[in-house]
């Protein structure tokens, strides 16, 4: 009885169903003879450009090319590396060396060459062995060659392009690049002598407390004590060491594109690169200054190696002390000019 | 005077990489250098779609802004080319081109770069329309006898379109209309700052 009941129902169930669908056709056919993919709308489901950038800065996909890199579509990264490289490094690296220029002219001008108050004495002490000088040179050297390959990059287009014309720009830009690339080594190898060799002397210590708080006598007449080398070299050691081994890793990387890196390593990489290469050019501009044309009698200790030692006694005196401990302790005679070793 | 643009209709796009083999072919692009390749986004999902790219020929072009040897050029057409012999393969382009196009050639160990290779927009080069130096540096000069770039002119479904931007935009608004969806005009924002709106 409720099963005669529920097929009756059912069967009433399906007649309007069956009477809803024909209507629903009836209704649907003028749509469907209008547009026969109404219904498929790829428009919801297509990847948009705009998405994609705004989630991740970039579009990336897959290609069936073997160089990954090609499967970038848009970087918009790029973009803010050229306004980096084009406006920011160039006001960075501007100020930076016309600025150290400046201040150095000003200095020069006001405190003039410093000397060496007690005039020479005529008797020298061995200041820097000719390893020291030899791995000091190394650097050096190369250095001076890097900050203006390096500067050139940076400037040349602006600077040196308009007066030689671009065939000879181009040649002497891509000499310079070789010599970039390949000085980076004997440049890095410099370095880690340098660390080497003088690390233990630049360990910071009380004396350089009082340096700094007498000026370190580029600023005003004293003349704090200070061993072999005295706070503002230590500063300028650790910022040569860090610095130079930033810009030597930063370097590495460049000089070695994509290997472990993406565009975006490439670009931090030279954005390091250039940004400290600018700053340590600043700072070794105030260095080389100081050892030539600022300080009468500096030049010597990297020159030939022996100072004289009255300049030694006025800028180096607990240096001075040690050494004459030293020899009196091998029962030479107080510091004769050349016995005397340098450490 | 027409500015020469690329559009990827990425509706129509069917990743058969012809466009790829047909640069290749003409231009004899060195191995292991594509001035054009096929990005599919969001393969084998709901949503994919293929885009051919290469250089997009940028107005105001970074890889013209960073050169520090000043070597790129813009043509009459705003088509971006580049000298080689000034080229210095610094690989800076490569850094600021958003959409990836400058490739080097491998000249020696390790990352040493040749002179940068780009997209031409079958323009050639510095060197004097049509002569062996240009074709032997930068391919074919489609330009100078009057024909469009062949990557574009043998698109089977007519996705990639070279041409003057106004006209190619107009046909791609056209297509939109018709057929309902688009989209968009790939790099177009990142390259000339303008979009397609339909």
């Amino acid at each position: 009885m409720t099963r005669t009941g529920h097929d009756r129902r059912w069967s009433a169930r399906g007649i309007a169903a069956a009477l809803t669908m024909l209507l629903a056709l009836l209704l649907a056919l003028p749509a469907a003879t209008g547009s026969a993919f109404a219904q498929v709308n790829p428009t919801t489901e297509a990847v948009r450009e705009e998405q994609l950038m705004q989630a991740l800065d970039r579009v990336t996909g897959r290609v069936s090319i073997p160089d990954r890199k090609a499967a970038t579509l848009i970087q918009v990264e790029g973009q803010e590396w050229r306004a980096y490289h084009e406006r920011t490094l160039a006001w960075i690296g501007g100020i930076a060396i016309l600025g150290m220029l400046a201040v150095l002219a000003v200095f020069f001008l006001v405190r003039g060459r410093i000397r060496t108050e007690a005039g020479p004495s005529g008797r020298t002490i061995v200041r820097f062995r000719w390893f020291e000088r030899f791995v000091h040179w190394l650097t050096a050297s190369c250095f001076v060659i890097l900050a203006l390959s390096g500067l050139n990059v940076a400037f040349g287009k602006s600077l040196l392009l308009p007066l030689i014309g671009p065939e000879a720009f181009s040649t002497f830009s891509m000499a310079a690049k070789y010599a970039h690339n390949y000085l980076s080594f004997p440049f890095t190898l410099g370095l880690v002598l340098m660390f080497f060799i003088w690390a233990l002397r630049n360990i910071p210590s009380r004396v350089d407390v009082t340096w700094f708080a007498q000026g370190g006598g580029i600023v005003g007449k004293a003349h704090p004590p200070a061993g072999k080398f005295n706070a503002g070299q230590k500063m300028l050691f650790w910022l040569v060491i860090l610095v130079g081994a930033a810009i030597a890793v930063s370097g590495y990387i460049l000089l070695f594109p994509f290997y472990g890196t993406t565009i975006a390593g490439m670009q931090t990489a030279q954005v390091v690169h250039g940004l400290l290469g600018v700053l340590l050019t600043a700072v070794i501009l105030g260095h080389i200054y100081i050892g030539t044309l600022g300080m009468e009698g500096a030049f010597d200790a990297m020159g030939n190696g022996e100072v004289d030692l009255n300049w030694a006694r006025q800028h180096h005196s607990l240096w001075v002390a040690e050494e004459e401990r030293k020899a009196t302790v091998e029962g030479k005679r107080s510091v004769p000019p050349t016995a005397v070793p340098a450490e | 005077m027409a500015r020469l643009k690329f559009l990827c209709d990425a509706d129509r796009c069917i990743e058969c990489n012809a466009c790829v083999t047909a640069c290749k072919n003409e231009n004899e692009v060195p191995w292991g250098i594509n001035r054009r390749r096929v990005v599919t986004i969001n393969d084998g999902k709901p949503g994919e779609r293929s885009i051919s790219m290469a250089c997009m020929h940028c107005t105001d072009a970074p890889c013209k802004a960073v050169c520090p040897v000043d070597c790129f050029y813009n043509t009459a057409d705003g088509i971006v080319l580049h000298s080689k012999d000034l080229c210095i393969g610094c690989g800076y382009c490569f850094y600021a081109c958003p959409f990836g196009a400058p490739q080097y050639p491998r000249v020696g160990n390790f990352g040493s770069r040749g002179k940068m290779d780009k997209c031409t927009y079958c323009a050639g080069g510095p060197e004097p329309d049509l002569t062996a130096a240009e074709y032997q540096k930068y391919g074919a000069n489609r330009i100078a006898e009057g024909k469009l770039p062949l990557c574009a002119e043998m698109c089977s479904t007519k996705s990639l379109l070279a041409g003057d931007g106004e006209i190619i935009a107009a046909i791609y608004k056209e297509r939109v209309l018709k057929r309902g969806y688009g989209s968009g005009a790939w790099g177009w924002k990142t390259a000339y700052r303008e979009t397609i709106d339909v």
